[in-house]
């Protein structure tokens, strides 16, 4: 009798699911079908994250806020055929993510990140008739637009600032993972760094992690402690460590003179921390990325019907795809700062120097 | 209600229960989750890609759940399949880049290399375990870290030359078969599921029609009487654990050769080997029972990407719901009791 009742449970979980399956096909078919009309009249655009997710307070994020700008200025609405971003939860997901999107019809697909590179190679190869954005990697397909950026040139001047911040003559750099972009960053501000005072000492560390703030915390923590005063970062979500460390430190100790760099975005609301009623803010500056300008323009190139496929846009001080952030007003000598950050920005932008991308080139890095 | 029976509705029930409760988080906090469950169905089955891509995420499942399942089976509990997993992968993909043979040899070559690397990994464990009595618990994890870090040292070092991945694996070495990525609309979707098919056969076979499997689980129930029985205990130890990191390694080498064809420099584990712990759990860590669970698994996984676009629910609601889904089946102890109290008490009336 029992077993009856339960065969009867069973089987009838079995058919719920038997029936929500056929329906869920169904449903899926007439999508197929009916794609092809609507696709010219309506423009929409999405991008996938890399595992850093959408709101790392960096990279991802500011290319979700520049999808947003984008959508909001031309009326579009969140979701299927208009805009949309999917997060990825592992480096699996990327591949099945910008399908996914590609498969939905969405025009434009970005993947945010170097490590999106080989997927987005081989299914723009597959997926001829959607338009691709890589950022930070280059893909030489006729349907794909790489989007790189001089990195080097704004954290070169986040080392000019911070080697004229430091009193004890010690800079700590926090990286994400050993790859080239990262590579860029560091290059550039060991170079600014040097630029200012060969003397200083950069203590670089690689977390190999850029969603692991915890570690980006423990890194911070023993910088600090061995007598670094700045410490700037290129770790994405590793990096959000960083600023909890000088947050708490400053927080122990206010007089503390300890100052963070931040990456991508102006990430000085991160920096805020109140003691004894009085606000402090850690973060000196920030090595400003324009991810969101870069996502922004395509978009709208492609929108308009130029999309510039197969060509690699890069984004340098001079076309304002990269910047320094404000500089933080509690610093002490912030008009010398400024001052020297302005002299290099001019002598970059006039091309009297040129930053160098990579660890081989800054060995015969010689600042004037 | 016979005890097979039990061991059956045990799971499902578990299953249940984690969607109802999934679905009143979702209600709570405002979700459609009616639309979830579509979106999260039609992600996993609703067209030939998906399913494609399905297939392609419960073939390591299947292998992790293997693994963890046949060291249950020996009462070890290996908490090590994802070092095994990377190892294995490691080893597979070095293979599938320093030779150059002809695809007859290569392909199974890097194959066995992945199975022989993840089985070398858990042997470590399997010997303190037999010879010293540390517990495997310890070791594993430790060594999940070890493998995690020697392999990206590795890759770094000796595989590239400070690039971030391995180069891609020679043609001959992979999995990846033209014919079924265009019979599933180019998803990755390769030959693994019918090596892990086999292994599935093979787990069964040994447990099942061998005296090897009979010792193995006689082990598993009792050391101490098994060796009254002249059993060779710590032998048996150390075998469960080397069947049990091969399978692990030939998970790995199925993401190694047919998903992604390269290594990667890794700033986390995968999390295939853990959630093959959820997967032996709730298949009750019977052959049969882990294909299904990695079934549910992986559909889920799958299914999940589907649902931020499609309803509007974040993923991590997913992850929720696994998570409560190996709850219920943790606590699968408090529904066996549940049932009895049911049966006897209309046995009663």
């Amino acid at each position: 009798m029992k077993k009856r009742k339960f065969g009867l449970a069973l089987s009838l979980v079995l058919a719920a699911g038997t029936i929500l399956g056929a329906c869920g096909k169904g449903e899926e078919k007439e999508g197929g079908t009916a794609d092809g009309g609507d696709k010219e009249s309506k423009f929409s655009v999405a991008m996938v994250t890399d595992v850093g997710g959408v709101d790392d307070k960096s990279f991802n994020q500011s290319a979700w806020e520049g999808i947003q700008e984008f959508g909001k200025n031309n009326g579009m609405e969140k979701g299927k055929g208009g805009f949309d971003y999917l997060q990825s939860k592992s480096d699996a997901d990327y591949s099945t993510n910008l399908n996914k999107l590609s498969r939905e019809d969405f025009n434009l697909v970005f993947g945010v990140g170097f490590l999106m590179e080989e997927d987005i190679n081989k299914i723009a190869g597959q997926q001829k008739d959607t338009q691709f954005g890589i950022i930070d990697g280059v893909v030489d397909q006729p349907n794909v637009v790489s989007i790189m950026f001089k990195e080097q040139e704004a954290s070169f001047l986040a080392g000019v600032a911070a080697a004229k911040a430091t009193k004890t003559n010690k800079i700590g750099f926090i990286g994400g993972m050993e790859i080239p972009v990262i590579e860029r960053f560091e290059s550039g501000f060991l170079a600014g760094v040097q630029a200012v005072n060969p003397d200083i000492k950069v203590n670089v560390k690689y977390t190999g992690a850029f969603d692991k703030a915890e570690l980006g915390k423990t890194t911070a923590a023993q910088m600090y402690s061995s007598g670094v005063d700045v410490i700037f970062h290129a770790a994405g979500g590793t990096g959000n460590g960083l600023f909890t460390e000088a947050k708490d430190l400053k927080k122990k100790d206010p007089s503390r003179e300890i100052w963070a760099i931040g990456v991508d975005s102006d990430q000085s609301t991160e920096g805020v921390v109140e003691v004894d009623g009085k606000k402090h803010n850690v973060i000196l500056t920030s090595a400003m990325k324009g991810v969101k300008t870069a996502v922004v323009d395509v978009s709208e190139k492609s929108k308009a019907g130029n999309f510039p496929g197969g060509e690699t846009l890069t984004y340098g001080l001079a076309e304002d795809g990269v910047s320094l952030a404000p500089l933080n007003e509690e610093v002490g000598n912030k008009s010398d700062i400024e001052k020297a950050v302005n002299e290099w920005t001019e002598k970059i932008k006039n091309g009297d120097i040129t930053v160098p991308g990579t660890k081989e080139e800054l060995k015969s890095f010689k600042a004037e | 209600m016979s005890n097979r029976f039990k061991n059956l509705i045990v799971p499902v029930l578990a299953v249940v229960l984690g969607m109802l409760v999934g679905t009143i988080i979702m209600l709570v906090t405002g979700y459609d989750a009616g639309a979830a469950f579509v979106a999260l169905i039609e992600g996993a089955f609703g067209d030939i890609y998906y399913i494609g891509e399905t297939i392609r995420q419960v073939t390591p499942y299947i292998l992790a759940g293997l693994a963890v399942g046949f060291a249950f089976k020996t009462g070890l509990f290996n908490i090590g399949v994802e070092g095994q997993l990377i190892v294995g992968w490691l080893a597979s993909v070095w293979v599938g880049v320093a030779f150059d043979l002809p695809k007859i040899i290569h392909l199974p070559l890097a194959v066995l290399a992945g199975a022989a690397a993840g089985a070398l990994w858990a042997f470590i464990p399997g010997f303190l375990k037999a010879r010293f009595r540390v517990h495997e618990v310890i070791v594993t994890i430790m060594l999940n870290y070890v493998a995690l870090h020697l392999s990206n040292y590795l890759i770094r070092t000796v595989l590239s030359d400070k690039s971030d991945r391995t180069p891609n694996i020679h043609d001959t070495a992979s999995l990846r078969s033209p014919f079924l990525e265009g019979l599933t609309d180019y998803s990755r979707l390769h030959w693994g599921i019918v090596i892990a098919l086999i292994c599935v056969f093979i787990m069964w076979f040994i447990l099942q029609k061998t005296t090897l499997g009979y010792e193995l689980k006689a082990v598993g129930f009792n050391q101490h009487a098994s060796e009254y029985a002249g059993m060779n205990v710590r032998k048996n130890i150390i075998l469960s654990m080397v069947i049990s990191g091969a399978f692990a390694g030939l998970a790995g080498a199925m993401e190694g050769l047919g998903t992604f064809g390269y290594s990667p420099v890794r700033g986390g584990f995968t999390g295939v080997g853990f959630d093959g712990i959820a997967v032996a759990l709730l298949g009750g860590s019977a052959p049969i029972g882990i294909v299904l669970a990695a079934l549910l698994f992986g559909s889920l996984k799958v299914g999940a990407l589907n649902m931020p676009l499609e309803a509007g629910v974040p993923n991590e609601l997913v992850d929720i719901i696994i998570a409560l889904i190996v709850f219920f089946v943790g606590a699968s102890y408090m529904i066996r009791i549940f049932i009895e109290r049911l049966s006897k008490k209309k046995g009663v009336k």
